[in-house]
């Protein structure tokens, strides 16, 4: 069995959950069967003009009922024609892309920050899957509106931040884990570069393993093109230089093995 | 995968494959460098025996690694790149990707880029006793700072490097010439008169695109080499006009998307095509490319691709 799945996926349902957030659900049983947290796919647009494909998070993989759910932003015309898709509708989809979460086995904080909460959705729920004795928090930041939030209740316990201080601590990820006095022994993160950024010095300074997944513009999503490295602290085996490729090698990386610009 | 004998009769009555320097094509389809690796990630999902060629990202003497990120940006019909010819460096190539495209029945074109003459010249020499059948010189890469385009815009810088690599080459050499010049005749003649074997053209467009909500541009690099199909029907018109004016073979590449755009491109005079940008609009661009240009053939009737090649000039 190859992979990577490409072809046209049936649209199950769509609908918007927030404020240019949408919530989409594929039937992709080829992707579904073999994807992980943190993997992520790659949508082609219809639109002839709009060339590249726009890699997307998993947030949710039901293997059992073939489907894989993906929460996304409307960031330009290419998601914006995502948003139009309505049940029936085909796109075509290449996936599962990238290596995913791997598991500690050790508490663990789950951090998303605006629109890298959807893929630690799907990771809550292997973790309390495949580690039902580790305890797991989920500490979400949000500028303001929130969404997807009685997803993550379903999975544990939830600590919210948000910017605008309407809901949870005011301010920052990091604040709410501070001010309710949280500890864990990895971090796992989605999220704005200033975020991970943060992270990893919080993770360095508490000695704690930390995983953080990133964005890059991507062209193939394949690892052939070398469009999305990372600039890596030791160099790559396969690229010979102090890079990675973000598609291939990531999106998750250690957060001591990259140089976060 | 068609099983029908009826079909598989029919696909014997038509030659698909192709001559350039005496080797043989088994289709005129390759993949143009920078867009493909060299193979492995994309043979995951594409039946790399189903292409006339390989022709692989950029290798130089040394590793390199590339321009900062983002290096790439969509554009209408097109896209931006300044990847900045980040490649692992002619020792691990040899060790590692000229094995394994040696695994599939297809030719290998090893695209080579460098600062100096004496950079091409010691990545054309390391390839002398090595299995692959063509070098393509890159001398039209518009996103580093020295080498590449540097060479690629000065009929006399052409005509040298042409001459030095060729002293050195084991192998047929191809020079990939840059579209970003006032006459690319001249620059072909220069090629030409170099001693080159062929020509690869076009290479990307030179362009920019700026971010106005921040104010910024998109790319690291500020500005990056324009592709996809954006840029075919220039890459058309200099084909014909570089076919007009050399006797060299050409292969011909720029936002050639479908089996359409690759006979454009070989009526113009193209002998082959490469599909580049069009692989990531479609992991199978290349494969559906050379299938298309087979049903052409069908369709009219024309027993052999060779008899479309040039045929408008």
């Amino acid at each position: 069995m190859a992979n990577k799945w490409e072809g046209q996926a049936l649209v199950r349902k769509q609908a918007q959950i927030g404020d240019g957030i949408f919530d989409l659900t594929l039937q992709a049983d080829e992707i579904a069967a073999r994807a992980r947290a943190g993997q992520f796919v790659s949508l082609y647009c219809r639109d002839g003009a709009r060339i590249l494909p726009r890699p997307v998070s998993l947030c949710e993989i039901n293997a059992g009922e073939g489907t894989i759910r993906l929460v996304y932003r409307v960031a330009g015309k290419g998601t914006k024609e995502f948003s139009g898709l309505r049940e029936g509708d085909a796109v075509r989809v290449l996936g599962p892309l990238g290596n995913g979460f791997s598991f500690r086995g050790k508490s663990a904080f789950l951090i998303g920050g605006g629109i890298g909460i959807p893929p630690m959705l799907e990771l809550a729920k292997e973790l309390n899957e495949k580690e039902p004795q580790t305890e797991h928090k989920m500490i979400l930041g949000y500028r303001s509106e929130r969404f997807l939030l009685e997803d993550f209740r379903a999975q544990g316990e939830v600590f919210v931040a948000t910017e605008d201080g309407s809901a949870g601590t005011k301010g920052n990820v990091l604040d709410a884990i501070r001010e309710n006095h949280l500890s864990a022994d990895v971090i796992y993160a989605c999220g704005p570069m200033p975020m991970l950024r943060a992270l990893k010095a919080y993770a360095q300074e508490n000695r704690m393993e930390c995983f953080l997944s990133l964005e890059e513009r991507m062209a193939c999503g394949i690892g052939a093109c070398l469009a999305c490295v990372c600039k890596t602290k030791e160099t790559d085996p396969h690229t010979n230089v102090r890079n990675k490729r973000i598609c291939k090698e990531g999106p998750v990386f250690d957060a001591g093995e990259v140089e976060l610009s | 995968m068609n099983k029908n004998p009826d079909r598989n009769m029919e696909k014997a009555a038509v030659n698909t494959s192709v001559q350039i320097c005496g080797i043989t094509f088994k289709n005129p389809v390759m993949t143009a460098s920078g867009t493909f690796g060299s193979g492995e990630e994309y043979s995951e999902l594409v039946d790399l025996n189903r292409l006339g060629a390989v022709v692989t990202k950029g290798v130089a003497n040394v590793p390199w690694p590339g321009n900062p990120t983002p290096r790439v940006a969509e554009v209408y019909g097109g896209m931006l790149n300044a990847v900045g010819l980040q490649n692992p460096g002619i020792e691990l190539f040899c060790k590692r990707d000229i094995p394994f495209l040696r695994r599939f029945d297809t030719r290998i074109i090893v695209n080579v880029c460098g600062k100096s003459a004496a950079d091409y010249c010691e990545v054309v020499e390391r390839l002398a006793n090595e299995p692959v059948d063509m070098l393509e010189i890159n001398i039209s890469c518009p996103n580093v700072k020295e080498g590449g385009i540097a060479f690629g815009q000065d009929p006399k810088a052409v005509e040298a490097i042409t001459s030095e690599v060729k002293k050195r080459a084991a192998q047929p050499v191809i020079m990939k010439l840059s579209p970003n010049v006032t006459d690319i005749t001249e620059i072909a003649r220069a090629a030409e008169a170099g001693g080159a074997d062929a020509l690869s053209l076009i290479n990307t467009l030179t362009g920019m695109k700026i971010d106005i909500e921040r104010r910024t541009f998109v790319l690291a690099n500020k500005t990056g080499g324009l592709s996809g199909p954006a840029i075919h029907p220039i890459a058309v018109r200099m084909v014909y006009q570089v076919a007009q004016t050399v006797s060299l073979p050409i292969i011909g590449m720029g936002g050639i998307v479908t089996a359409e755009d690759a006979i454009e491109m070989i009526l113009a005079g193209a002998t082959a095509v490469s599909v580049g940008t069009a692989n990531f609009m479609d992991v199978h661009a290349a494969e559906k490319a050379a299938d298309g240009i087979e049903d052409y053939l069908r369709r009219h009737g024309i027993a052999d691709v060779r008899e479309l090649v040039g045929a408008l000039l």
